[in-house]
C-alpha cells in the first residue's frame, strides 16, 4: 500500500497528482473547480441580463422596435449550429472516455468547424448593423425608428409606428446591450475555438485517449455553458419582442 | 486507506451516444418550438413561453451534455446553489427597481 504522496510512482497513473489519493478524487476535485469557475461566469453574464431586463422595461417601445432589426432566421440558424457543436463536443468527451483517438479528433474538428460557422453568421449580422449605422457611437442613426417606412425590409414584416425622438434615442441602448452581450458571448466562442485548436493538435498525439480525460471533460463543460448563454440570448434578444 | 475513500467516491459514468442523440433532437425540437411560439400573439405570455422553453433546453444541456445528472452530490449542490443565488440576486435587483420607481417603471 503506497502512502498518499509517497514516492511510489509506479503505483498510480502518471497523471495523478501526488496530493490526491486516487484518480477519482482528482477528477471530482477538478470537476468541482470547473463548476465554481462557471458560476462566476453565470454571475458575469447575469449582470448583463439584469441590465437588459431593467432597461427593456423602462424603454419598452424602443427595445421592441430595435429588436425588430434582428433577423430571426440568422438567429435560429446560429442556435442550431451551436446545438450541433454541443452535440459533437459531448461525443468528443465520449470518444475520449472510450479511448477512440480518431473519433475524438473528428469530434473536436467538427466542434471547431461549427464554432467557426457560428462566428461567421454572427459577423454577417454585425456587418448588417454596421451598414445601417446601428452600432452605438458617433455614427449611430435613428432613421429606422423615426421613420420606420424608410427601412422597407423590416417595415413590411412589423409595421412599427414612428417613435418620438426621445424614445427613439433609447434604441441605442438596446444595441449597446446587444453588442455587449453577443460580443462577450462571441469572445467566449473565440477563446473556446482557440483552445479547441490546441486540443485537436494534442488529441492527434493521443494525449486524451490514454485514460486522462479531465481536460476534454472540463473544456466540454465550458463549451456547453457558452451554448446555454446563447440559448437565453436568442430568446431575450431575438424572440420575445416580435409582437406588440 | 484507499478502502475508506473508494466507496464514498464517484464512479465515473460514461453517458452513451444514444442519450446524446436524443438530447440533440430534443434541443432542435425546442428551438423550432420557441421560434414557432414567437410568431403567435400571446401578449405578456410571449416572453414567459420563450424563457420557459429556453430554461427547459438549458436544463437538458446541464443534466445530460454537462453530465450533472450523473455527477457527485457536491457538483449537484454547487450547481443548484449557483442557480439559487443568481435568481436571488436578479429578483432582489428587479424588486428594488420596481418598488422605487413605482408607476414610472
Amino acid at each position: 500500500m503506497a502512502e498518499a504522496g509517497g514516492p511510489h510512482h509506479e503505483e498510480h497513473p502518471s497523471y495523478q497528482r501526488h496530493h490526491f489519493e486516487t484518480v477519482g478524487q482528482q477528477a471530482d476535485a477538478t470537476n468541482f473547480a470547473m463548476w465554481l469557475f462557471l458560476l462566476t461566469e453565470v454571475m458575469f453574464f447575469g449582470g448583463l441580463f439584469t441590465a437588459y431586463l431593467i432597461y427593456r422595461n423602462w424603454y419598452y417601445p424602443a427595445f421592441v422596435s430595435a429588436s425588430h432589426q434582428l433577423n430571426v432566421g440568422w438567429g435560429t440558424a446560429n442556435t442550431a449550429v451551436l446545438i450541433f457543436s454541443s452535440f459533437t463536443m459531448a461525443m468528443g468527451v465520449w470518444c475520449a472516455e472510450t479511448r477512440r483517438r480518431r473519433g475524438l479528433v473528428l469530434c473536436l474538428g467538427l466542434t471547431f468547424f461549427f464554432g467557426t460557422c457560428f462566428l461567421g453568421i454572427k459577423s454577417i449580422e454585425y456587418h448588417e448593423k454596421w451598414e445601417k449605422h446601428h452600432v452605438p457611437g458617433l455614427h449611430y442613426s435613428l432613421q429606422s425608428f423615426l421613420d420606420p417606412a424608410s427601412d422597407p425590409e423590416v417595415y413590411k414584416e412589423y409595421h412599427d409606428k414612428p417613435m418620438s425622438l426621445d424614445m427613439a434615442r433609447h434604441t441605442e441602448l438596446y444595441f449597446f446591450l446587444y453588442f455587449a452581450m453577443t460580443g462577450m458571448h462571441a469572445l467566449h466562442m473565440i477563446i473556446g475555438i482557440a483552445i479547441l485548436g490546441y486540443m485537436i493538435f494534442r488529441a492527434r498525439a493521443g494525449a486524451y485517449t490514454s485514460g486522462h480525460v479531465t481536460f476534454v471533460e472540463n473544456f466540454g463543460l465550458y463549451w456547453h455553458f457558452v451554448d446555454i448563454i446563447w440559448i437565453y440570448l436568442f430568446a431575450l434578444l431575438y424572440l420575445i419582442s416580435r409582437h406588440q | 486507506m484507499s478502502e475508506q475513500t473508494s466507496h464514498a467516491e464517484h464512479e465515473h459514468h460514461i453517458v452513451s451516444p444514444a442519450v446524446y442523440v436524443v438530447i440533440l433532437l430534443a434541443l432542435l425540437f425546442g428551438t423550432g418550438l420557441t421560434v414557432w411560439a414567437s410568431f403567435l400573439e400571446l401578449g405578456v405570455w410571449n416572453p414567459v413561453v420563450a424563457l420557459a422553453i429556453a430554461t427547459g433546453k438549458a436544463m437538458l444541456v446541464v443534466l445530460f451534455f454537462m453530465g450533472v445528472k450523473y455527477s457527485t452530490k457536491l457538483t449537484k449542490l454547487t450547481v443548484i446553489a449557483g442557480i439559487f443565488i443568481f435568481l436571488g440576486l436578479i429578483s432582489m435587483t428587479l424588486a428594488d427597481y420596481m418598488s422605487r420607481a413605482w408607476g414610472r417603471w
